[in-house]
């Protein structure tokens, strides 16, 4: 199990990386490793280079970026991300998906950059940076450029990342005061998502309208907006707009999650993923059982 | 003394090594000029080989040299099959160790390529050009068997014909008239019928296998560096393969990083590696690669089996009545027609009085990996198919499945009892094993606690299994009737040093057992040395006896006994020669804990060190005595041994879901005196947490051209020990009549025991919503998909 002879080149900053990816058209970029690395051993992969970002210290870690929420390092490796007590205030959805990632090897090696620039789609973290609303900065040979997660992945294992562009951070918008949960249904040898069900739900009072007001009448508490996005399921994170809109001003109660978590099946569509392991049939079947339990999580976590 | 070595938990001596990584395996090994082979295996489970260009790989950067089945042949006979089935139409099939005309299954060697690195020869191997002519293929045993399936095979190695792919049809047949005992229990009775599906299993050793070989032409020496459970087996195979002549040919077992049954076979790949060290006058290493383990070395159960069981309507059995297509893989591995067979049919019984069985197997050919022994071998595939039907008799009369298996269980004996297989079982009290199970877990309590059930859609489910099974292989005179190509003796060689420290060669091979501290405490506990000061050789057939391998819990069995016997011998001989010091009679001497005395005067005595050290230098020896103390044993053992247990699986199912949780798990087992009962523990963990992989997790996939669907980590689903709850192990210690230490033997009790009690918990749980069977494993989606059904139902 040996890769194909390659070149290796490594970086030791973000434009150093891109004058070696510019120099070496078709290069792959090596971070953690864990998703290049044995798609080399198998020879599903050939490329005649790779450029190691690994040891680019400015691309790791988390901060608070300027709005407020986090500038996560594309080299943040996911133990790092489940432990960071910024992501677990502000991205509760992000620190629970990232500590349930493969296992603690996997955790401790592979990076947040590496797992989205591969678009896997039974991967953990694209559906969560989709439900949070996260931006991803990418740098390239035209400078640096922002997508939204929504419009970063284009497909399964595709992103609108180009040739000779580098992930280089994720911003997260803080989620603080919203319950945020991922809840899996993982695959028993690979650990991958079968069904992942990111929430960021906002739970609030509101009353009846001004005339309720003006009267004094009891406020209510509601589901004031909710983020959903599955991945698994589909070939690329999928925001769940049918579930969002049955929970919107809805009273955070077992049948509010019941009936929007049943309203999955819409966002669904026909365009289903299946294997042997788990066919398209089940896996929209029991999708919204694990929609409903992310949606009680989250509610049981929201400041509301 | 205060306390015995016998019976401690003492830290096992191979752990250090083994968790620092300072274990040297077999691809450890680097020698002077050492090149490296890649196999090229088939891409197709059944074709024609229509074309071989290897010239391309030869031209390749470090190429040493490409060989395939036409460079092998005559150099490299057919691998042998060992065990040769007596009365059962037996075909073995030629098994080449390259193909050259057809290839079988995806994992056939097609060529070998030598490099001077590894690297090299992989990216020779891609340059081999193989036309192949397509021949449709077949996976399930059941399919292989009927007459318009693909054939695998022209002629058997007799020339005679392979009809329906049948490798062999074999019958037990025991007690009085079964077709009657089912006549009268459709009358007036019970019968409940079950078809069961042993999926194929993939036994993932830590460590894939490999290969190093290092032929001499000036001496025509060999030495194979191996991962195998048996070296001593090996070198007799590889002598009849390769040629090379038994006393010119080393096997070594380095450190093997387990096997579970698949490194019991020799391989053809193996000896390919020899060929190629013979050919090119340089050591060659081949090791493969875990998917190329997936692929190529041997898997386990693959039984399709339609079992009846009948009884009287209070639920006493009168009758078992089975059929069995056992797939055996596109050829008969070493030991593979035993394993379905007397492994499994003999043990039929199980701890019941079954008045009338019989049982017939069909071992069929497929284009599947060859399929072999796999922890538990037979066993847990037999005692699967008993708890299975007992389970379903106490449904079908409303019954409690503990009363069932009361109704009918042999009663307690402690020297011998023959049921109808054959067998004569040495001790047991499988009662006894069931009620202590049953109070120690509070069984009436989870009954109840069942009965209110938990929330959310999930329910609870408990499972029993008791079992017996057969170990400590065996008399070798059994062995010979029974058609295995050995014997099934072990020998141990125990030699005392001046200083009183200890070497003891044995034949026997452990590869994670933790033998080599077991036996060190047997022989501490027999002469009273410090089990620190005994080292154990193992693994290398130049240094130690002949054994027969470490499988089927055999080696502490029969091993151990043999190691015991041998310390007697020298503790005899110890004796006498202290009298003589003590210038006393030997009749008069008494022996305690590492001293001899004369009866009365314990404070007058001779260390056994200080007996060592005059047999060693002999200065004053008795007349007629032998200088050295040491001792050789052959132990044939004049009977199998037979463990015992009952085991409970609680488990919750969520029927919203389909998702299976294992909540409790409580093992009794009786394996006889424990010699280590922390080592016991941990082979009862891994043993059951096997079982449990089978039920849950674990299940080989091949499509409809017989390409491996779950060929790595990726895609097959081994148990993890965040799918288990905390095991509850406890036992009882019942001693064999027989042995010279009493002991049974505890490798595989686990998982014989446990996929049957998780699986009859998982039933037991879906029985209110009328689930009837699903297949194993319990995935997900077909428990969800059984729910559904029987809802529409």
């Amino acid at each position: 199990m040996f890769a194909a002879d390659f070149e290796y080149y490594r970086a030791g900053s973000v434009a150093e990386a891109g004058r070696l990816l510019a120099a070496h058209p078709g290069a792959k970029i090596l971070a953690g490793g864990h998703s290049l690395i044995p798609l080399l051993k198998l020879r599903l992969a050939e490329p005649p280079a790779v450029v190691d970002v690994g040891r680019i210290a400015e691309l790791r870690g988390v901060s608070a970026d300027d709005d407020g929420g986090l500038h996560i390092g594309a080299l943040t490796t996911h133990a790092e991300i489940a432990a960071s007590e910024a992501v677990r205030a502000h991205a509760a959805a992000l620190a629970e998906a990232a500590g349930l990632i493969g296992d603690p090897a996997v955790r401790n090696r592979g990076t947040i950059g590496g797992n989205v620039a591969h678009a896997d789609p039974a991967s953990d973290l694209p559906p969560v940076l989709a439900a949070l609303g996260a931006t991803l900065d990418m740098s390239g040979p035209d400078g640096e450029r922002s997508v939204a997660a929504a419009d970063f992945f284009t497909g399964m294992m595709t992103t609108s990342l180009g040739g000779g562009e580098l992930l280089t951070s994720i911003r997260v918008p803080s989620a603080e005061g919203r319950g945020g949960a991922y809840v899996k249904f993982s695959h028993p040898a690979s650990r991958y998502a079968v069904i992942g069900v990111a929430v960021s739900l906002g739970v609030g009072t509101t009353g009846g309208g001004w005339m309720a007001r003006i009267k004094g009448e009891q406020k209510e508490t509601v589901c004031t907006d909710a983020a959903v996005a599955v991945g698994g399921l589909v070939p690329k994170p999928l925001r769940c707009g049918a579930v969002e809109a049955a929970l919107r001003e809805r009273p955070p109660t077992a049948e509010t999650f019941a009936a929007a978590a049943a309203a999955v099946g819409e966002d669904l569509g026909g365009d289903l993923l299946g294997d042997v392991y788990a066919s398209a049939e089940y896996r929209k079947a029991v999708a919204p059982v694990y929609v409903r339990r992310a949606l009680e999580a989250a509610a049981g976590r929201a400041a509301g | 003394m205060s306390s015995r070595i016998f019976g401690s938990g003492i830290r096992r001596r191979e752990d250090p090594r083994l968790i620092t990584g300072s274990a040297a395996y077999t691809h450890d090994v680097t020698l002077p000029g050492m090149a490296h082979a890649a196999m090229l295996r088939s891409s197709h489970a059944h074709a024609r080989i229509t074309r071989i260009d290897t010239r391309k790989a030869r031209d390749a950067a470090g190429v040493l040299a490409v060989y395939t089945g036409a460079d092998v042949e005559g150099a490299l006979q057919p691998m042998p099959c060992a065990w040769l089935l007596p009365d059962s139409e037996l075909k073995v099939a030629p098994y080449p160790c390259i193909a050259k005309d057809v290839v079988r299954y995806t994992g056939d060697v097609v060529a070998a390529v030598v490099a001077e690195s590894a690297a090299q020869a992989e990216d020779a191997r891609a340059l081999i050009e193989v036309d192949y002519e397509p021949l449709p293929a077949v996976i399930d045993p059941e399919a292989a068997a009927r007459p318009d399936a693909p054939k695998l095979h022209d002629k058997d190695v007799n020339g005679e014909e392979v009809p329906g792919n049948q490798a062999f049809h074999w019958v037990v047949a025991g007690g009085g008239d079964v077709d009657a005992a089912f006549a009268e229990a459709e009358a007036d009775g019970v019968v409940v019928r079950e078809r069961i599906r042993q999926q194929r299993l993939i036994p993932n050793a830590m460590e894939p296998r490999g290969a190093v070989a290092q032929y001499n032409r000036a001496t025509g020496e060999l030495t194979l560096w191996n991962t195998t459970q048996n070296p001593h087996i090996v070198r007799f195979l590889c002598s009849v393969v390769t040629g090379v002549p038994e006393d010119r040919l080393r096997v070594i077992a380095p450190e093997v990083g387990g096997g579970f049954g698949s490194k019991i076979a020799a391989y053809p790949a193996d000896f390919v590696t020899v060929f190629c060290s013979k050919q090119l006058g340089r050591p060659v290493k081949w090791i493969e690669t875990r998917s190329e383990n997936y692929q190529a070395t041997t898997h386990g159960r693959d039984h399709v089996q339609d079992v009846e069981l009948a009884a009287t309507k209070d639920g006493k059995i009168t009758g078992l009545r089975c059929t069995v297509h056992a797939g055996m893989g596109a050829y008969l591995s070493t030991a593979a027609p035993g394993i379905p067979t007397i492994l499994h049919g003999l043990m039929l019984s199980g701890c019941y009085t079954i008045p009338a069985l019989k049982e017939d197997v069909y071992g069929v050919y497929t284009n599947g990996v060859p399929v072999e022994a796999y922890r538990g071998a037979g066993r847990p595939e037999a005692t699967f198919m008993l708890e299975r039907v007992i389970d379903m008799l106490a449904h079908e009369l409303d019954m409690d499945p503990a009363d069932v298996r009361r109704k009918n269980f042999i009663p307690k004996f402690d020297d011998g009892h023959e049921v109808v297989t054959t067998l004569n079982y040495d001790s047991g009290d499988y009662p006894g094993a069931l009620d202590k199970l049953l109070e120690h877990t509070g069984y009436a309590a989870l009954r109840e606690k069942q009965k209110a059930g938990p929330s959310n859609g999930r329910r609870m489910g408990l499972g029993l299994s008791s079992y017996v099974e057969i170990c400590g292989l065996g008399p070798s005179q059994v062995a010979g009737a029974i058609g295995f190509q050995g014997g099934l003796w072990e020998s141990a060689i125990v030699r005392f040093h001046p200083t009183g420290k200890v070497h003891v060669f044995i034949g026997a091979s452990p590869h994670g057992q933790g033998e080599e501290t077991t036996f060190a405490q047997i022989v501490a506990d027999e002469i009273g040395v410090d089990a620190g000061d005994v080292k154990i050789f193992h693994g290398d057939t130049d240094s130690t006896p002949m054994g027969w391998g470490t499988y089927g819990s055999r080696t502490t069995a029969v091993g151990g006994a043999a190691l015991a016997l041998a310390v007697r011998k020298i503790r005899d001989k110890a004796k006498v020669l202290a009298a003589h010091l003590l210038e006393a009679s030997a009749e008069d001497m008494d022996y305690a804990d590492g001293k001899f005395f004369v009866k009365g005067s314990p404070d007058k005595a001779k260390t056994i060190q200080d007996v060592a050290l005059m047999a060693n230098v002999a200065w004053n020896l008795p007349e007629g005595m032998e200088a050295g103390l040491e001792a050789t044993t052959f132990y044939d053992p004049p009977n199998f041994v037979f463990p015992y247990g009952a085991h409970l699986a609680v488990v919750e199912v969520d029927t919203n879901t389909g998702h299976v949780e294992l909540t409790g798990y409580t093992a009794l087992d009786d394996c006889g005196p424990q010699i280590n009962p922390v080592i016991v523990e941990g082979q009862v963990h891994g043993g059951i947490v096997q079982g449990v992989g089978q039920a849950l997790w674990e299940g080989a996939a091949y499509d409809e051209n017989g390409q491996l669907l779950t060929g790595s980590m990726l895609d097959y689903a081994l148990p993890r020990a965040d799918g288990l709850p905390e095991l509850d192990i406890i036992s009882t210690v019942t001693r064999s009549p027989h042995h010279p230490l009493g002991v049974k033997g505890i490798g595989e009790a686990g998982t014989i025991a446990s996929t049957a009690a998780v699986y009859n918990a998982v039933m037991d749980a879906l029985k209110p919503l009328g689930v009837k069977r699903v297949d194993m494993p319990f995935t997900p989606e077909r428990v969800w998909r059984a729910i559904q059904e029987a809802k529409g139902s």
